[in-house]
């Protein structure tokens, strides 16, 4: 989907200006704590995964989405989902009425202690799968261009760009899979780029390394 | 009686705050969060989980090359020696600054960060022009925290498009031979350990910031 979430090599975005490291506060206002807190917690419920609650934040006015600090957009994503997947419904959001404390289905609603558990815990991605990985280190590899509506982590600045096979990173959960709630193992490559080879400004010897997954590649012709 | 000082607090809450709120009385009627369960979390990354993780981690590291190589065998298994892990750390990967090449990382997607290690990311790490140069002009993103790598070094910035998250290890600043494990955590700022500087200089350990 070309969102405005897809910022690499974007220009004119103004300087960083960077608070200092000593003085900046986890969070810059309650609500951002509390919008923090319930995507985590909501998201505990099981009724979405990472990549579905990515692509909800996504899926926005692209100037929106740049102009909107970075809880509003965590705000505007944990709506969509809660609307989506029939946990609250338009009147009780929208109009803050008639809220039935009624819920269709037995969700379990973490207490703390669970909470701090699920947070502490390691929940892989990796999946199995009998398949041959296409790619050994060394190929060179097209990321092809990305027709898809949807969700996905094959970012535009390298579509069309090749790149080297630097590793085979292993099947993972495929995210433009997962964002439609489909759950599927595909290989993953760590891919070199020459800087020189995606801007036509970059230091000779600078590169950048994306991660990504066999679909989104092709074998070059060198 | 003066009313100025408390101005700030009466004034009235934003739209924004007033949604949030709206949105968080919703879910607890609904019995779909507890918000002593909310209170929690937020404790947790506030307080809890936070770049001394990452700091412990890499002042092993300059240490113990033993911890050192099993970091960069698998990074998740090393930190979990220590007792880190969780979400946002599961496929940890560091990357080691050494005299030729220099690590920076980034999520042009979204904000995918090393959460175990670091906490939660800073607002410049979220922020568009932040994702939008690091990997088109690293060295002048570089130069906007101050740091200047040499024009003969290699500058590998590292998108983090997958559930891949990763961790520089930076280099041990000089003149540190003889110090403690704790010591050296002093000199091991956040930004280090995303690439945007290096690590602190011994003159700089009290400082907080560069």
């Amino acid at each position: 989907m070309k969102g405005g979430h897809d910022l690499g090599g974007q220009s004119e975005m103004g300087p960083i200006n960077p608070e200092l490291e000593s003085q900046e506060p986890v969070f810059h206002a309650d609500w951002e704590r509390r919008v923090f807190a319930l995507t985590i917690a909501t998201g505990m419920l099981g009724k979405w995964n990472i990549d579905e609650s990515r692509h909800a934040r996504e899926r926005q006015d692209p100037l929106a989405y740049i102009q909107n600090s970075y809880y509003k957009n965590w705000l505007e994503g944990l709506e969509k989902l809660l609307l989506e997947k029939s946990l609250v419904d338009t009147e009780e959001l929208v109009l803050a009425a008639n809220i039935s404390s009624q819920i269709n289905e037995s969700l379990l609603a973490p207490n703390p202690s669970l909470a701090k558990r699920m947070l502490a815990i390691n929940t892989f991605s990796t999946m199995k799968t009998d398949s041959e990985q296409l790619f050994r280190i060394g190929d060179s590899v097209l990321v092809k261009v990305s027709e898809t509506a949807g969700h996905t982590r094959a970012p535009r600045y390298a579509q069309g760009v090749v790149g080297t096979i630097a590793a085979q990173l292993g099947c993972y959960n495929f995210p433009d899979s997962s964002a439609q709630g489909i759950h599927e193992g595909k290989f993953l490559y760590r891919v070199t780029f020459s800087g020189v080879d995606l801007w036509s400004h970059s230091s000779a010897q600078d590169e950048v390394l994306i991660d990504l997954w066999e679909p989104y590649l092709e074998a070059a012709i060198n | 009686m003066s009313h100025d000082h408390d101005h700030e607090h009466t004034e009235p809450p934003s739209d924004l705050e007033l949604r949030v709120k709206a949105l968080e009385s919703l879910l607890v009627e609904k019995g779909l969060v507890k918000p002593e369960t909310l209170n929690a979390i937020i404790e947790t990354y506030e307080h809890k989980i936070g770049p001394r993780n990452g700091a412990h981690v890499v002042a092993k590291a300059w240490t113990d090359s033993e911890f050192k190589q099993a970091l960069k065998n698998d990074a998740t298994e090393a930190v979990a020696s220590l007792g880190y892990c969780g979400r946002g750390g599961e496929h940890l990967q560091v990357v080691e600054n050494t005299n030729d090449t220099h690590n920076l990382i980034v999520c042009t997607l979204c904000s995918c960060y090393p959460w175990t290690m670091l906490g939660l990311p800073p607002t410049w790490y979220k922020s568009a022009p932040y994702r939008s140069r690091a990997v088109s002009d690293p060295r002048g993103v570089l130069e906007e925290f101050g740091t200047r790598i040499n024009e003969k070094s290699i500058i590998k910035v590292w998108d983090s498009t997958s559930e891949m998250r990763y961790l520089v290890l930076p280099q041990r600043p000089e003149g540190t031979e003889n110090w403690s494990e704790q010591d050296l955590q002093k000199l091991v700022s956040r930004n280090s350990m995303v690439g945007v500087e290096l690590a602190r200089s011994p003159e700089q350990k009290d400082k907080g910031d560069k």
